[in-house]
């Protein structure tokens, strides 16, 4: 498989890879690398990662990153209310020492989290590990040696060996620097906000019905309002829920009414700011210059 | 442009090639080693390597780790393997022969020499020409210093390190009680049930043992913004030496330089060593000295790096004398946008050590409602100075 075929596999499940990133990830299947994709909000970051699972036709586990996330959330943890209920019951019944001991501690009373998860399905999953950035930097050095050696030791278990790597796909906003060692253990690809083919093929994709004159004003306009000063770019996602209302409102013309262009600005701007900016004679002006 | 470079012909082949290129970007900046020539060797088995493109790609992603060096590859790889290195090497910001000391290139048999700095083909490389205009400026200049200045004139080692203790102090100053989740401490205010009921196990479930927990102290994020313009060159040995030992002692600090320009210099000053640290940062400053424009470099920092780095539990240090060439206004969005995020401003300006000074310039006063602190600091023990008034921060 040549990474073109991936990237055929890719936008046969409505997922339009570039160039770039269909290398990335075609790297990552044959070399078994984690890959690490960066970039703004909204540029489909999360979304390859489903689309690699469907066309991989495997399982996603999804771990997503949060400040505070500890291996017991991400790894594993033990199930405690059942193992004190089971020592309590052991108790009655007579039941003593090793015996017990050896019951509670094993494979059924562990509660498998994403990353354990990941390396013991029989076939390799896509492993998400979304937004690593917001996680702290000493799970980031957790992570790093379970991504090096795909194994995970429980003390009172022993080694837990994959048997399986998973298609590790990390992704990261940026909001603070990580570690050179992950950055190093990982393919690196930054995902940009797409050209105005790239982008015209997603729409044609998730949204079929969206006439091509229709298609071609929306995508238009949102290039352009991209180049505005805004505090929060409009991504991917927000075009094609603004996309959605226009064909929802059944406007034919973006320069029709500038009244209900405005109303539907809701999908794409986020913030006050970015609604009092984008007036709706702006608006029109920049609906006009993309028509 | 795409014409491919020529090899000589007693290039050993291939694996030489690629060698030759992980050594070319390790002079230019990105840290690779020998696990990384050997990935991008096997990684380009897996597609057709006699295409440029795929090439491209596959190099890109296996030799770079953040998008300041995504951006960067293409003119890397444009000059090595295609055989723009003549008219791109000028315009790469290049190590200097004395900062590659512990490089080895092997890059002999490609024909090529990246040490040199200025080629026969490259005359107006020297040195000297742009060096007259705009040197030791005490007023804000609407020049641009296009001239390269190193920066390890202007510093000494001995006094990193001295900054070095001063940053430590300062950090320790900020550390911040605000921490919202508990965690397992020996002496915590609150029972930690999880541990406790884990623990009980090895007493049959009774918990004999009870354990604690309590709110950690969460490290503020020290973001500094240093003006490096003309009318600061006096005070840049001061400033820059703290950078410096800031970035070291603190491994979430992030530092810039602005002039005319914003330059995000957190990546270089991380280097092991202090010297080479400072030389790689002189290397991106290039404009050092120049005209100041305060109101845009600190606009464009609250458009982009803030948006990433910047939030309520960072603290944003800036350290300028406040001449602006541009309209106060831009200052004053600048800093209201920034402070927007919930962080605090401490602005550090040497003018204001000065008998009889008073925030008049039209920049400062535009600047001031914004300010958590406005403080003087011409020198080191300055600096140091303010760890009490950064504790009641």
């Amino acid at each position: 498989m040549t990474w073109t075929n991936l990237q055929t596999a890719l936008a046969a499940h409505d997922y339009v890879a570039s160039n770039d990133l269909a290398v990335a990830l075609h790297l990552a299947l044959t070399l078994e690398r984690p890959v690490l994709l960066e970039g703004a909000a909204g540029v489909g970051k999360t979304d390859v990662a489903r689309t690699l699972s469907l066309a991989q036709d495997t399982q996603l586990i999804r771990l997503q990153c949060y400040e505070g996330l500890d291996a017991s959330q991400a790894i594993y943890e033990w199930n405690y209310q059942r193992q004190l209920l089971t020592i309590r019951s052991a108790a009655e019944d007579g039941e003593t020492g090793q015996s017990v001991e050896d019951r509670i501690f094993s494979r059924d009373f562990l509660l498998e989290r994403p990353l354990l998860a990941a390396i013991t399905q029989d076939k390799p999953p896509v492993l998400l590990i979304d937004e690593i950035d917001r996680a702290d930097e000493e799970f980031e050095a957790y992570l790093l040696e379970v991504l090096s050696d795909y194994q995970v030791s429980v003390p009172e278990l022993g080694t837990i060996t994959a048997t399986s790597k998973p298609i590790v796909v990390l992704t990261s906003n940026g909001t603070r620097d990580l570690s050179d060692a992950l950055r190093r253990r990982c393919l690196y690809t930054y995902v940009d906000y797409p050209d105005r083919g790239t982008e015209l093929a997603i729409l044609k994709a998730r949204c079929p019905d969206v006439e091509a004159r229709l298609a071609e004003q929306i995508i238009g306009f949102v290039q352009k309002l991209r180049e505005e000063e805004l505090e929060k770019t409009p991504g991917i996602a927000e075009m094609l829920d603004f996309a959605g209302a226009l064909m929802g409102l059944g406007i034919a013309d973006l320069t029709d009414s500038p009244a209900v262009l405005h109303s539907t600005l809701t999908t794409l701007l986020k913030t006050q700011s970015d609604q009092a900016q984008v007036t709706p004679e702006v608006a029109a002006r920049i609906a006009g210059k993309a028509a | 442009m795409s014409r491919v470079t020529r090899f000589a012909a007693r290039d050993p082949g291939p694996a030489a090639r690629v060698a030759g290129f992980i050594a070319h970007l390790r002079e230019n900046g990105l840290r690779l080693g020998v696990a990384e020539a050997d990935l991008s060797l096997t990684a380009l088995a897996h597609v057709n390597a006699a295409q440029p493109e795929e090439c491209r790609q596959v190099l890109r992603a296996v030799c770079t780790g953040c998008k300041d060096e995504a951006e960067r590859f293409d003119a890397l790889f444009d000059s090595f393997w295609m055989d723009a290195g003549r008219v791109k090497q000028r315009i790469i910001p290049k190590t200097q022969a004395t900062l590659t000391d512990d490089v080895h290139s092997s890059r002999d048999g490609t024909g090529q020499d990246a040490n040199a700095s200025g080629t026969s083909t490259t005359p107006d490389a020297g040195e000297g020409d742009a060096d007259s205009d705009g040197t030791g400026k005490l007023i804000a200049t609407e020049q641009r210093n296009l001239s390269r200045r190193d920066l390890r004139d202007l510093v000494r080692a001995e006094e990193i390190a001295e900054a070095e203790t001063v940053a430590h102090r300062i950090g320790a100053a900020l550390r911040d009680k605000r921490a919202r989740r508990r965690i397992a401490a020996r002496k915590g205010d609150r029972l930690h049930f999880r541990k406790t009921i884990r623990r009980s196990l090895s007493t049959g479930g009774e918990p004999l043992r009870l354990l604690r927990k309590r709110r950690p102290d969460r490290t503020r994020k020290i973001v500094a913004l240093c003006d490096v313009s003309g009318s600061m060159s006096v005070y840049a040995q001061v400033f820059l030496a703290f950078l410096a030992g800031l970035m070291r002692a603190d491994k979430d600090a992030d530092a810039y330089l602005f002039h005319t320009r914003l330059v995000r210099i957190t990546e270089a000053l991380r280097d092991k060593d202090a010297m080479r640290a400072i030389g790689r940062m002189s290397l991106m400053a290039d404009g050092f000295g120049g005209g100041s424009k305060i109101g845009p470099s600190l606009q464009r920092f609250a458009d982009t790096y803030a948006k990433r780095f910047v939030d309520g539990r960072s603290v944003v240090l800036i350290l300028s004398d406040g001449c602006d060439t541009e309209p106060p206004q831009h200052l004053g969005a600048a800093l209201a946008k920034l402070k927007k995020r919930g962080c605090k401003i401490i602005w550090l300006n040497p003018l204001k050590g000065w008998r009889g000074y008073a925030p008049v310039v039209g920049g400062m006063v535009s600047a001031l409602p914004h300010l958590d602190l406005f403080k003087a600091a011409n020198t080191l023990d300055d600096l140091a100075a303010l760890e009490t008034e950064l504790v009641s921060l």
